[in-house]
């Protein structure tokens, strides 16, 4: 199906409907009006539909108890309707089964859970962890934390000007002394998506597992675990228009397996003496203490809402704003868009000569257009393309042409302000 | 809402922040501090030539917004020539107006240094921009007190 068609099946303005919180204006004051809000910062965290708050308001009010634990009739309703999210998951990601999928309270946590357990147990002094540049902090630190303890090596696949990885330098930095790759499938910054499948190939050419962080493109497109191969996935719920306080971990089930303990608590063990405890199988052994239980029926809605928009509608909505938007920006002198890698997903950082991004936050801020300034947690990307901090804008099912207008417009402004 | 924009951009704070005086690192400076804000990157260093107890000399260099920049210039005008004690009075006064409704301003500052300390305070209005504003004078404040760094963690 064409994107023009796929275009005109999607009704942008109903979609809006569904987010009671995009009707609101910002900076209203002393009786005056303010401005509508304007939200390009989903990259940051989404926007959530009424269907979300709805389904854990409704559970709350409803069938709230905890899990696993009680004979009682709530606890069992609410043990349901949390493992139904479970298998949920593993279907969005087509996952093998719902033993794989292991819920954390964020990305950042699922990923410090593979450094973790994963890698205090399987990686030496000496060994190599791949990243690349445009990794988020959260795929960063957990590595270098890990390297304080065990005297691992990190190594960096550059990318080029544009943003693409480097999968030459990538097949290079490929040895019998790496031990495991953790690369980002769609950077927070440039919009890249990376090659995962390819990635996974040559690390498994050397028998090396692929961790991918997919916090921002499971929310832009349709991920295939199994099709790409991916060894360890993680994303999180509040990106993709679900709840806060929620990650989710997908492993291989033979990784998994082997992997010891992160944290220990309740619902994680099979028996406790103080002669020493045995612990559950995957995913119950990741899942010490009572769970984010309304999150989980949160994220539950999340995914079927964009599910029932459709994944690759969503995608090509996203697509035609990012051509808009992108078009549009580069018609502003003295504009400069980092990241321009083709395939992108709906994110476009840039730089205005000439004017800070802090000074244009808040002045665009002030029409009511909400972007991201700063490094957005990726500080050695900031330093490849040598711009320091950069302005975000990040696009989402609900944004329109006429928000990437007011962008331009605020962005006109700016410049005006600042004799740019 | 634009007034507080203006506010925020004064005309003076416009001309600070497009060129900023003192920009550069003098040779005879003998205490240093960084200040660092980890949020949005801004980085400046503040150079000292403290001589018998008076700021003989003050300059800074880095990368920031207009409003930390601008801050970081007028704050070298201003604590050029005072005594180190009076230095920090100053950092305490400008804090307070960056960040108090009620400012409780120390004793003893001029109406004329007053005038130009209230230049930056349409920050208040700007919560997330007052580490901005205060930056090079954290900065200052830590080298006067022989510290290496300043970071908006902290503030």
């Amino acid at each position: 199906m064409s994107d023009a068609i796929l275009n005109q099946a999607y009704d942008v303005q109903r979609v809006r409907e569904d987010f009671p919180i995009l009707a609101r204006s910002v900076h209203a004051r002393k009786g005056k009006p303010g401005k509508p809000l304007v939200y390009l910062d989903s990259g940051a965290s989404a926007q959530k539909p009424r269907q979300v708050i709805q389904a854990m308001t409704r559970f709350l009010e409803e069938d709230y108890s905890n899990i696993h634990r009680g004979v009682h009739f709530l606890s069992q309703t609410a043990t349901d309707q949390f493992e139904a999210v479970r298998a949920k998951v593993a279907r969005f990601l087509n996952a093998p089964n719902d033993r794989c999928i292991v819920f954390t309270r964020s990305s950042t946590e699922a990923i410090n859970l593979v450094a973790s357990s994963y890698g205090r147990t399987f990686l030496n002094e000496g060994d190599e962890v791949i990243l690349s540049i445009m990794e988020h902090h959260a795929n960063i630190v957990p590595w270098q934390l890990l390297q304080a303890e065990k005297k691992i090596v990190i190594k960096v696949v550059p990318c080029d000007e544009f943003g693409v990885l480097d999968m030459d330098a990538y097949r290079d930095l490929l040895s019998d002394r790496t031990k495991l790759v953790a690369i980002t499938h769609c950077s927070n910054v440039l919009g890249t998506v990376t090659p995962a499948k390819a990635i996974a190939k040559l690390a498994h050419e050397h028998g090396v597992p692929v961790l991918f962080d997919g916090s921002q493109a499971v929310v832009h497109g349709t991920v295939d675990v199994q099709d790409i191969d991916a060894d360890f996935y993680v994303f999180t719920a509040h990106k993709l228009y679900g709840p806060t306080g929620l990650g989710v971990l997908y492993g291989k089930y033979d990784l998994l397996k082997k992997m010891p303990p992160y944290q220990g608590g309740g619902d994680m063990i099979e028996s406790v003496t103080f002669e020493g405890t045995t612990f559950k199988a995957p995913p119950s052994r990741f899942e010490a203490g009572t769970p984010p239980i309304t999150e989980v029926v949160g994220l539950g809605a999340a995914i079927d809402y964009v599910e029932a928009l459709g994944r690759d509608a969503i995608a090509a909505h996203e697509h035609d704003l990012l051509q808009y938007a992108t078009q549009q920006l580069s018609q502003v002198e003295g504009l400069r868009i980092v990241g321009t890698a083709p395939g992108k997903g709906p994110i476009v950082s840039f730089a205005l000569e000439g004017v800070h991004p802090h000074d244009v936050g808040t002045i665009v801020d002030q029409y009511g257009v909400a972007v991201r300034v700063g490094r957005h947690c990726a500080e050695p990307l900031a330093e490849r393309f040598g711009v320091g901090p950069t302005v975000r804008a990040s696009f989402g099912l609900y944004n329109t042409r006429e928000e990437a207008d007011a962008l331009v417009q605020s962005l006109q402004a700016v410049k005006e302000f600042f004799g740019a | 809402m634009m007034d507080d924009l203006r506010e925020l951009y004064q005309e003076v704070i416009l001309d600070h922040g497009k060129h900023p005086r003192n920009f550069r690192h003098p040779d005879d400076a003998n205490r240093e501090a960084k200040g660092e804000n980890p949020m949005c990157g801004d980085r400046f260093m503040v150079y000292l030539t403290l001589k018998d107890g008076v700021v003989d000399d003050v300059a800074f260099q880095g990368r920031g917004c207009a409003i930390s920049t601008a801050s970081a210039s007028m704050m070298t005008e201003l604590v050029h020539g005072k005594t180190a004690a009076e230095a920090e009075t100053l950092f305490h006064a400008f804090h307070e107006l960056c960040t108090q409704d009620e400012p409780d301003i120390p004793e003893g500052i001029d109406d004329e240094t007053m005038e130009k300390l209230m230049v930056m305070s349409g920050v208040r209005q700007f919560p997330v921009r007052v580490k901005c504003a205060t930056l090079a004078w954290h900065a200052m404040n830590a080298a006067l007190h022989g510290e290496a760094s300043a970071s908006s963690d902290q503030f």
